[in-house]
């Protein structure tokens, strides 16, 4: 990767995948590709970001990506700093901003941050000259995680171009949603969207993407299938009767597959709630990429540290 | 202090004398002394020049939050004031959501008096809590509030969601004549939201307010009004369908006016993809469809009133994660900018409509006494330099926070000063 000069992104921040371009993300996966050949050697290190001090500002629990970020910016040998709150900063009477500041008169490089409330990674450009990568921000984007399946997909079909790929689920409390919908779309892919009205933002049909409210009306048209986690926990009881319900109308079973010409690629995002929105037998078949999913997670954020983190400061 | 003063060639409007002249205003004593086009002065007499100035009865906003009590950190009576006079207000109708809530003939007292004390120029008129600490459970000792001064009932930051109870404060209060002023929030349907529910919403994956939280209440209230009767204002109303539920409303001649807010005119939700905190108001900015509406609402009169919600929050709480900054935003020093360079310029408005809107209608909802730019009359002014370019400077606002979506915008129009109650207070 040394040889020749790297090819260098338009952006300066990972803050979603919204008006990001075709460009960038071929470069991102592609170099995400480049570093699952490092995943694979017995020493699983490179000095890339030797010397980069890296924060991880994890305001929201979310142990699988926290520990996909850690163990990518280990793997570049940066310096890594764990910061984790549960809950609002404001409620411990020391503002995100104060907190932010203080994290930053520590001199540091960059910044992955998970926050409930969408706009925050925006909001830490304005206030932080350390580079930041959106780790989630609340129901808005998480682009490392869209990236990541369409790097899984790009893998399995050698194309984004003119794939067919149904995201499944809660999509008005999704961030994942938003991120693949915007980066597939700009890749040429096309999107269906499936679930409950009750699940659905009214105004997402604005976003170029098909809707249906039955997952047997998607499952024949689709290459792939991202399938979302049910969060029933973190949700009014008005947006679904119940798991059992979910499951019989919107559940990726095996017998509802079998309806497809041809075997679907599964995706999920995990955790997965098995038999509520994915059956077991599905997660476990040879057409789930799911544990394919998480490596390429630790590889395509290799990349993107990897390149966010070699550009200079940014502007 | 000067006891007389000329306000030389202004440019005078006064709906309720149907004036719209070049002439001289001569003022002794707080009241008005002569009105002609060429006065003589005095060596004492004050001249102010008005060419190209407008003079009109003084504006009254009957939406403000002074703070005060309990939030003096945000704005107090004091600092309030000076920002509405430098904004171009004789009076001020103040909402009740302090701490304590307006709910007391003490607390309404209180406030009267400290605006007495601070600045004298800008009236003051409380508006009490509609239900007790505005927990929307009981009804306020109203007939007390009313005998205190209260001009208005009202919860707003909360609506007052049990219908039995909107029903009973119109019954109570009509007995003393005070209008109930709604805020129409349906709080089921807005939930969590802080943002319109639209395509923006979409993108940003933000918690929205649909429309509906709006207008499913005011449609219900104008029911409840009718069936029994009572003096009804809607306040800051922000969808298209409520503005036709206003119409109709009215065709049945029911006693019910509304109001609508300069940054609910004046910007979309478009404006939250900066994701700038002062953004945030309640109800949230809409989309372009129903600015539009709401200039054919203000032009065909189905909307009365143009109020500033005058929404002061400091930096601390603004400067924050969206989700968990404060709903609101300051309006004293732009409204008059805004309405020139957004209603008047645009043909949207005559200035005699405006200054209805702004001056003659609030009065008239809360029954305060009418202003008459008539010799022998108080004299109680607004001047306007309407051909005046300027650019918002938060930091020039007289009012304690800056919270301001409009800092650094380009309006044209800008108030050049007030005269009440024998003073002249000229704006920065
Ligand atoms: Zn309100």
């Amino acid at each position: 990767m040394t040889e020749t000069p790297t090819p260098k992104l338009h952006i300066n921040h990972l803050l979603g995948m919204e008006n990001v371009s075709r460009e960038d993300i071929t470069l991102m996966l592609d170099t995400g590709m480049s570093f699952r050949e490092v995943l694979e050697r017995p020493i699983k290190k490179v000095p890339t970001l030797n010397g980069k001090t890296i924060v991880n500002l994890f305001f929201e629990s979310s142990t699988r990506t926290r520990i996909a970020f850690e163990l990518a910016e280990r793997r570049l040998s940066a310096d890594v700093v764990n910061f984790a709150a549960s809950g609002s900063s404001v409620s411990k009477g020391e503002t995100f901003k104060d907190t932010v500041k203080n994290i930053e008169a520590m001199k540091i490089d960059m910044i992955v941050v998970r926050h409930e409330s969408p706009g925050v990674p925006l909001f830490l450009t304005r206030i932080s000259d350390a580079t930041i990568i959106n780790a989630g921000d609340g129901a808005h984007e998480h682009p490392t995680q869209a990236l990541l399946d369409m790097m899984t997909l790009r893998e399995k079909f050698g194309t984004l171009d003119g794939l067919r790929v149904g995201i499944v689920g809660d999509i008005s409390h999704s961030r994942v949603a938003l991120s693949n919908i915007y980066g597939l779309k700009t890749m040429g892919a096309k999107v269906s969207l499936c679930g409950p009205k009750t699940m659905m933002p009214k105004f997402i049909e604005q976003l170029g993407v098909e809707v249906f409210h039955n997952i047997d009306d998607v499952i024949p048209n689709v290459d792939a299938l991202n399938v979302l986690r049910i969060q029933r926990e973190r949700l009014h009881a008005v947006l679904f009767p119940s798991n059992e319900e979910y499951n019989k109308y919107f559940g990726v079973t095996k017998k509802r597959l079998e309806k497809a010409r041809k075997p679907i690629t599964i995706l999920h995002p995990g955790p997965i709630n098995r038999d509520v929105e994915i059956s077991a037998d599905v997660a476990d078949s040879e057409h789930s990429f799911i544990l394919h999913q998480v490596l390429n997670g630790v590889a395509v954020r290799m990349g993107i540290l990897f390149l966010l983190g070699t550009k200079g400061k940014a502007n | 202090m000067n006891s007389s003063y000329l306000f030389k060639n202004a440019h005078v409007i006064d709906p309720l004398t149907k004036t719209d002249e070049i002439t001289s205003v001569l003022v002794e004593n707080g009241n008005i002394k002569k009105i002609a086009k060429k006065i003589s002065t005095e060596k004492n007499t004050r001249v102010i020049d008005c060419n190209g100035i407008i003079l009109a009865p003084g504006f009254c906003d009957m939406h403000t939050h002074l703070r005060e009590p309990g939030y003096e950190h945000k704005e107090t009576i004091e600092t309030g004031l000076t920002s509405a006079a430098n904004g171009g207000f004789t009076a001020v109708a103040c909402m009740p959501n302090t701490n304590p809530a307006v709910d007391s003939a003490a607390t309404v007292e209180y406030i009267k008096s400290q605006a007495r004390k601070s600045v004298p120029a800008v009236e003051v008129f409380p508006i009490a809590a509609a239900t007790k600490s505005r927990e929307g459970k009981e009804l306020s000792p109203i007939a007390e509030l009313a005998e205190a001064g209260a001009v208005a009932l009202s919860d707003d930051g909360s609506p007052v969601e049990n219908a039995d109870l909107v029903r009973r404060i119109l019954e109570y209060g009509s007995m003393y004549n005070l209008p109930f002023i709604q805020h129409c929030e349906d709080k089921s349907l807005a939930g969590k939201g802080v943002i319109n529910e639209g395509f923006i919403s979409t993108t940003l994956g933000m918690s929205a307010i649909p429309r509906l939280a709006e207008t499913t209440m005011l449609q219900r209230d104008v029911q409840i009004v009718e069936y029994v009767k009572g003096k009804y204002h809607a306040a800051h109303l922000s969808v298209k369908e409520s503005i036709e539920i206003m119409r109709q409303a009215k065709k049945k001649k029911l006693n019910v006016s509304c109001e609508v807010t300069p940054h609910h005119f004046s910007l979309t939700d478009e404006e939250v993809r900066s994701f700038n905190t002062n953004t945030k108001m309640n109800p949230p900015l809409r989309t372009q469809d129903d600015v539009d509406e709401l200039l054919v609402g203000l032009h065909d009169g189905t909307i009365d009133v143009i109020a500033s919600d005058h929404a002061p929050h400091s930096i601390d709480e603004k400067d924050v994660e969206y989700i968990y900054a404060p709903f609101g935003i300051v309006g004293f020093e732009t409204t008059i900018g805004l309405c020139v360079t957004k209603l008047i310029e645009t043909k949207t408005l005559t200035w005699k409509q405006l200054i209805d809107k702004l001056s003659v209608n609030p009065r008239k909802i809360l029954s305060l006494h009418e202003i008459k730019i008539e010799v022998g009359e108080k004299a109680n002014f607004t001047l306007i330099d309407a051909k005046k370019e300027w650019t918002v400077d938060v930091q020039q606002f007289k009012s304690k926070s800056k919270n301001s979506p409009f800092d650094k915008w380009k309006l044209k129009g800008k108030a050049m000063g007030i005269y009440n109650n024998g003073m002249y207070i000229e704006s920065k």
